[in-house]
């Protein structure tokens, strides 16, 4: 086994970690906070690549720009939705909601095929992040470093956010109690509308690192968003470090089994869920309710 | 149909600070309050007796807003409360400290003490607050449920001073815990009396609610039944054993 191999695998590995925790991570709060199963997870990160490539397309906004506008964009889109649909369903059984938002993703997949069809739109690496280092031991793509990176600092960041900070507390206290939480005068809607902005941001944000990467297409969302379901399970809902460190682990995993087992790198995730929910249905950092 | 005038005509000469009236509330089918009615003075302390099941819970919940169905009146100084989400009545000045306690997990005792948002000027800083409660000093950095209940019940109580809120409504403060620490909170509760706090207490050991409460509001299947001055306490005492089955 050539080392090359090897850590090219991993680094693959890891990219797809990048991605599989910060959709999870955004899963996990949205879970928290509303009780709700996103299914439009994938869709939202769909729509996040198709809004840089249209951008980029349409208007000239470079991928720096849309980095920063088009998870904005698409966290109001989320909380018009929240609030308009969501929010509706909040009284009545989750299965609804989860109906709801898997209806959702089909409606705004199917649009996107309907104008663009299922080939992929290419979208090309930023100039400032073009080429990359020779290790020695491999070739590292300066786009792909900056993935690991990005996906690393952002979902610390989120981490901090919501375990340090005031706002923070208040989400902590809300996914507890939110009877009490808004007996203290605190607008418990507002904030469960503001957390599925944020999620659905993260996943746009995936997106649009994703655009460069991938190729840009309608269902990109819906082949990854099932993984990341997987993710989840395994690494238990509403956990967010639980989240995030399950998203790298199984990415790597994935990464060292195409390597060594390759007939197994596209079940081995859908292995492990199958024993962590024999072992430990809660998932490895849920707690048992 | 209910009495539409004050069901307490002793303490009638001021306009009350909050004015309950035929107040029902239901969970699900079951009707829980039917026709509650009382007033709170401004400085008062007053509580709610009554036996397990009574709707002194319930009656505090719809006060707060916190319960899917009510009707009626509740009236903060002339302000009608009955159609406000929990968030708006918490605004206007009412703090609720609830029967379980609601002590976080998931937060830091700090996290805890530090949650509920201010709402006017003139509540207790943090220090006032571990200066009335020193025990919660050492335990800020521990989980809050990791408390004993005593500390539990002192940071629930401890974090609504902090918001300014100047009426209270606290749900069975002593229950369960040891004589010492019910010292305390009715010292605590004398206290905050002094400082001008009106207070809703509910309670059941009515020993204790007779070191710290003017008046006593007797409630029986979800309506008062008898209202008691404190000074009264001793001549009716039969007769509120009776009431309370004890
Ligand atoms: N969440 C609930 N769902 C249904 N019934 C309830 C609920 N909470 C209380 N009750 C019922 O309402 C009545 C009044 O309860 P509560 O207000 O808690 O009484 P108290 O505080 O005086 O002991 C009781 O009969 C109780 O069983
Ligand atoms: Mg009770």
């Amino acid at each position: 086994m050539p080392v090359q191999v090897l850590f090219g695998q991993l680094l693959l590995g890891l990219i797809n970690g990048s991605f599989y925790a910060l959709l999870s991570l955004g899963l996990a709060v949205i879970f928290g906070m509303l009780n709700v199963i996103n299914f439009a997870h994938g869709a939202f990160y769909m729509v996040g690549a198709f809004l840089a490539w249209m951008a980029l397309t349409y208007l000239g906004v470079n991928y720096w720009a849309a980095l920063v506008l088009v998870p904005i964009v698409v966290a109001i889109l989320g909380m018009i939705v929240e609030r308009t649909m969501i929010a509706r369903l909040a009284q009545l059984d989750h299965l609804y909601s989860l109906l709801l938002t898997f209806g959702l993703a089909l409606m705004i997949q199917g649009v996107f095929r309907n104008f663009y069809g299922v080939s992929g739109l290419p979208y090309s690496i930023p100039g400032e992040l073009a080429g990359g280092i020779n290790l020695g031991f491999m070739f590292l793509p300066n786009y792909r470093a900056w993935v690991i990176v990005a996906s690393i600092v952002v979902c610390t960041g989120t981490w901090l956010l919501i375990d340090k900070t005031r706002l923070g507390a208040y989400l902590r206290a809300a996914t507890e109690n939110p009877v009490l939480v808004g007996a203290f005068g605190i607008n418990v809607p507002r904030l469960i509308t503001l957390t599925y902005g944020f999620g659905v941001g993260l996943a746009a944000l995936a997106g649009v690192l994703a655009a460069p990467i991938y190729s840009v297409n309608p269902d990109m969302g819906a082949d990854l968003i099932i993984i990341v379901f997987a993710v989840v399970v395994i690494g238990g809902m509403g956990s967010i470090l639980g989240a995030i460190a399950t998203g790298f682990g199984l990415g790597i995993i994935e990464g060292l089994t195409k390597t060594f087992y390759p007939q197994g790198s596209s079940v081995v995730i859908f292995v492990i869920m199958a024993i962590v929910l024999l072992v430990k249905p809660a998932g490895l950092f849920g707690k048992v309710a | 149909m209910a009495d539409a005038r004050s069901p307490h005509p002793s303490a009638a000469q001021s306009p009350a600070l909050l004015a309950v009236r035929d107040l029902n509330a239901w969970y699900d089918e079951s009707h829980v309050l039917q026709g509650m009615a009382f007033d709170v003075h401004q400085g008062e302390v007053v509580t709610l007796l009554g036996r397990n099941g009574a709707g002194k819970t319930t009656t505090l919940r719809a006060i707060m807003g916190i319960l899917p169905r009510r009707t009626g009146s509740i009236r903060l100084q002339g302000q009608e409360l009955i159609g406000l989400p929990a968030r708006a009545i918490a605004r206007a000045g009412l703090a609720y400290c609830p029967e379980e306690r609601g002590i976080f997990a998931s937060l830091s005792v700090v996290e805890n003490l530090m949650l509920p948002p201010v709402v006017r000027p003139g509540g207790l800083s943090r220090d006032a607050v571990l200066a009335m409660f020193p025990n919660l000093r050492e335990r800020l950095g521990s989980q809050g449920t990791r408390l004993s209940g005593g500390e539990q019940q002192m940071l629930a109580i401890g974090r609504i001073l902090r918001t300014g809120a100047k009426f209270l409504l606290l749900d069975e403060p002593t229950e369960g815990l040891a004589p010492v620490i019910v010292q305390q909170i009715g010292r605590t509760l004398r206290d905050l009396k002094q400082q001008g706090f009106t207070i809703i207490l509910v309670e059941q050991n009515f020993r204790f609610a007779a070191q710290v409460a003017d008046r006593h509001y007797v409630v029986e299947q979800g309506r008062v039944i008898d209202e008691i001055r404190n000074s009264e306490l001793n001549a009716k005492m039969d007769q509120l054993h009776a009431y309370l089955g004890v």
